[in-house]
């Protein structure tokens, strides 16, 4: 194994997929999915989630073959499987192997809608390191809009880990004219930004199924970052994460763009849909459903002002119709929520 | 993991595992003890030249240590500082004039050579100054000064007559009691190197630790003790010939710092055992340490890094390190007064102040002694399970396992693919998850006594009755607001109990066997030991049956000892039910 050798993406999701093609411009890359039919699919059709593979790219479900081939692993999927990924690895995985994730999503029991507090919720690196023996993790967030990186549209990504190495290996893999990579080393405030970020999508959306407008969008974008920090210096991560490329920079796009999932979810309860209707038709999940209702949990415990979140989780959870839950929010009286002097 | 058995040293003698001296891997260092200093000024002088490559940078540093160790011989002597500290660093002062001059004079070759002679010199210096006297002979007295003395002592203050001074009634295993991973610690000694980290509350753990490591059959270990230690002649002498080495702690100086690690990431690479206590400092709080200094831990990672590329190199197996986390209890710290106070000045600043102060400094490390042994007040010392560099358990042959208890390869943490690759901030962030898992183990193997359940309980209900006020208020009440009713401190006393029980069958603490008796007899037990030396007493029952508080700084200190589990919410949590039933 040199630093030649094949990089593995783990998950042939739509995101999955794209960050393979991204990679494959610099390395040999092996895209594991679970399925063995959706492997020969994807092998005998050279396309995968709706896009062209690279030639670099091939399909696998030979997980001990790939991490044994592989030094650098991206695990990207959802985060309601992630931890079952990782311990289906966890046999193979070596503590030279560098672990990037790029899910966007918390890990919680799935249980009471009572409050939890922040022990009992983990991150997806926080589940990388309790599952396996990896300690050289990472994650990938920032404004990556899946369909616009498979047009091969110019855009920027942030890879956070305690180790320098980690970075660098991320930055040299990932990195390509029409791609820009940037390091941080506050993992979990990078973490924290790409998963807060999908419950301010989902209010986004509702905006727009509401027809309302860009003022109104960018009152929700700058409350929403600011609930965002608050939430995330209470989960441990900086204000200055939330300000750069993979806070404000993914928070902006993902508001703005209609083919978000979580962004749909919004858009079409605003238009009286039920959630349940909504994730029946979905191929892939919306984080941001589950980090709204568990970002509230921890924010009952924690006792985090979150007006935004708590709106949204009524909406979602507890048939509040959009239009009140907006009306809820305008009526939240200054003062309350409001802490001017986080900025 | 939880059923792992572990036992007490009770009641069994522990054979040494190397009978022979000449085999302990300390007496193999003092033998070549100027070998060991040699290379001990070598690697920190390569270690330094990577941090100043180029003459200026090296001048910088040398002139910079030398306006501190000025400083420090001014303001800050001590006794066992050598005679010719002040001669020596004026002639510093004079070669790094010479050094400018030659540099003025652009004559660059000269002035390196002479900066890299004079670095020579101090690095040379600071590891002699460092360096442990061990001589098995003083070993060997002063084992049998600690365990036979203090055993004769035991005997005759308890057992009435003069015979007794010869009888083995009791003997110091009554007072002091091991338990936890005593075999598999005794096992991994004898498959790698052994660091073992102690918490730290008194002066007394440096003995006791080397009373505990005599007892289990270990061969001596090294530890770096506050050079402090030494300026007090009876320990200065027990340290010596315990193996300690001296760590200064007012140099601190690059220079000076870069030969401590040296010395102790040699020491380990030479597969001696060795002991320091990684909170750095006693703890002033009477807390367990929550956050550890990392320095020395890092030269563990370091020295487990050059012995893998050793193995790599030569072929031969690597040593393995193991580091086993050890928690010391005590229903007493002689030192509590002082260091509760400094820990209170510390953090309070101008919002505490001493009131008159008749108290403390009478105490004498003798005069406990007797008393220690003439009433007892039992000592517990918990033992670990050994961990591998990064916090991974190991098994009975030093196998690091994963959580599914699978063997990892510790060697794979130091590679890039399969070759092992030098990498320090790599190697800082595993000190730092290293020290996470040591505070982990801390806590659960920190053994529950009577004494911290009362401290803890009285204290948390005075600051529950008077939760309006900072903590520096609370520390000024008069004695007669710090009555509690006995019902009410029996109440919480036991539900705090419950908690502790709960959390020790999830395996998150350890408990003392006294805990788990009658409620009453727990709470005298812990009223009679807590801080029982002290002048003033941190916790009483008067006449009328509660329980008053002569000294509440101390009672302060105790307490804190159970803090980190989160307990305070079972006292706290009632409070606020109380407010909303009042809504």
């Amino acid at each position: 194994m040199s630093q030649n050798s094949p990089v593995g993406v783990i998950g042939a999701g739509s995101f999955g997929t794209v960050v393979a093609n991204l990679l494959a411009e610099n390395s040999d890359v092996l895209l594991y999915a679970r399925r063995p039919e959706v492997v020969a699919q994807i092998n005998s059709e050279k396309q995968s989630a709706g896009y062209a593979l690279h030639p670099r790219v091939r399909a696998t479900n030979n997980a001990e073959d790939m991490v044994s081939r592989c030094l650098v692993l991206f695990p990207i999927v959802a985060s309601s499987g992630f931890r079952e990924t990782m311990r289906s690895f966890s046999a193979f995985l070596r503590p030279y192997h560098i672990v990037i994730h790029g899910t966007k999503g918390l890990d919680a029991l799935p249980s009471s809608s009572g409050p939890i507090t922040r022990k009992q919720i983990k991150t997806m690196s926080e589940v990388i390191r309790e599952e396996t023996v990896a300690v050289r993790i990472g994650c990938l967030a920032g404004p990556n809009l899946a369909h616009e990186l498979g047009e091969g549209q110019p855009a920027a990504t942030v890879v956070a880990s305690r180790f320098d190495e980690v970075i660098q290996t991320g930055q040299r893999l990932l990195r390509n004219n029409l791609f820009q990579v940037y390091g941080s080393d506050d993992l979990i405030g990078i973490e924290l930004c790409g998963i807060l970020k999908n419950i301010i999508a989902i209010a986004s959306g509702t905006l727009s199924g509401l027809s309302l407008g860009e003022n109104a969008r960018a009152l929700l974008i700058s409350r929403g970052l600011l609930e965002m920090i608050t939430i995330g210096k209470a989960l441990g991560g900086n204000t200055e994460a939330f300000m750069g490329v993979a806070g404000v920079g993914d928070l902006v796009a993902t508001c703005s763009s209609t083919h978000s999932r979580n962004y749909t979810v919004g858009y079409r309860l605003a238009q009286g849909e039920t959630l349940e209707q909504v994730i029946q038709d979905m191929e892939e999940v919306a984080e941001g459903v589950n980090t709204t209702r568990i970002v509230k949990q921890l924010a009952d415990y924690h006792q985090i002002p979150t007006p935004i979140t708590r709106m949204l989780y009524r909406m979602l959870f507890e048939d509040l119709p959009a239009q009140r839950a907006l009306e809820g929010l305008m009526k939240i009286p200054l003062g309350e929520g409001e802490d001017v002097n986080v900025l | 993991m939880n059923n792992r058995t572990t036992q007490s040293s009770k009641s069994r003698k522990y054979e040494p595992i190397l009978p022979k001296r000449k085999e302990w891997p300390v007496v193999q260092l003092s033998r070549q003890r100027k070998q060991f200093i040699h290379e001990v000024a070598q690697n920190s002088i390569s270690k330094l030249q990577e941090v100043a490559p180029a003459v200026d940078l090296l001048v910088d540093e040398l002139e910079t240590t030398l306006y501190k160790e000025k400083y420090r011989i001014k303001e800050n002597p001590w006794v066992v500082d050598p005679d010719d500290d002040y001669a020596f660093w004026s002639s510093v002062k004079k070669q790094l004039v010479e050094i400018s001059n030659l540099q003025n004079d652009n004559h660059d070759q000269e002035a390196e050579q002479q900066a890299q002679l004079l670095l020579e010199e101090i690095v040379t210096r600071y590891a002699n100054e460092i360096a442990s006297n061990f001589r098995p002979s003083y070993y060997q007295f002063a084992r049998t000064v600690v365990t036979f003395g203090f055993a004769r002592l035991l005997n005759a203050s308890r057992v009435k007559g003069l015979g007794s001074l010869f009888s083995n009634q009791y003997s110091l295993q009554d007072k002091i009691k091991i338990t936890g991973e005593i075999d598999h610690l005794r096992n991994l000694a004898q498959h790698g190197t052994i660091v073992m980290v102690p918490t730290h509350f008194s002066n007394l753990d440096s003995i006791l630790i080397g009373w505990v490591i005599n007892e289990l059959g270990l061969p001596p270990f090294i530890y770096g003790a506050g050079l402090n230690l030494f300026n007090i002649g009876i320990f200065s002498y027990f340290m010596n010939s315990l193996g300690a080495y001296k760590v200064d702690r007012r140099k601190k100086n690059a220079i000076y710092i870069e030969t401590l690690k040296a010395y102790s990431s040699l020491a380990m690479q030479w597969g001696i055992h060795s002991l320091f206590f990684p909170g750095g400092t006693r703890s002033r709080s009477g807390r367990i340490e929550d956050k550890l200094k990392l320095g020395l831990l890092g030269t563990a990672m370091e020295a487990q890094r050059i012995d893998y590329i050793r193995s790599q190199e030569t072929g031969e197996p690597a040593e393995k390190i193991f580091v086993f986390p050890v928690v010391l209890n005590y229903h007493f710290v002689l030192e509590a007064p002082s260091l509760i106070r400094e820990h209170l000045r510390r953090e309070g600043q101008e919002r505490y102040y001493i009131e008159a102060d008749e108290y403390s400094q009478s105490a004498k490390i003798v005069k406990f002694l007797l008393k220690f042994f003439r009433k007892g007040s039992d000592i517990s010392v918990s033992i670990g399970r050994g961990m591998d560099l990064l916090g991974n358990y190991v098994d009975d042959e030093g196998h690091s396992l994963d959580k599914q208890d699978r063997p990892i390869s510790m060697r794979e943490y130091f590679c890039t693919g399969e070759k092992i690759t030098r990498d320090e901030q790599r190697e800082s962030e595993y000190t730092q998850m290293l020290g996470e898992a040591i505070l982990r183990e801390y806590y659960r193997i920190n053994q529950v006594f009577s004494s911290h359940l009362v401290a803890f309980v009285a204290f948390e209900l005075i600051q529950k009755q008077h939760s309006s006020l900072d903590l520096f208020n609370l520390l000024r009440l008069p004695e007669e607001d710090l009555i509690i009713p006995y019902s009410l401190f029996r109440e919480h006393c036991e539900r705090v109990r419950q908690q502790v029980f709960e959390l020790h069958q999830q395996d998150k603490v350890d408990i003392a066997d006294h805990l788990s008796k009658p409620i009453d007899e727990v709470i005298d037990h812990g009223l009679s030991n807590v801080g029982m030396y002290h002048s003033r007493r941190p916790l009483i029952k008067n006449k009328a049956g509660n329980i008053e508080t002569p000294d509440i700084n101390t009672l302060y200190y105790y307490h804190n000892r159970l803090l980190g589990y989160n307990l305070h919410r079972i006292i706290h949590h009632q409070e606020k039910s109380l407010v909303s039933v009042a809504e």
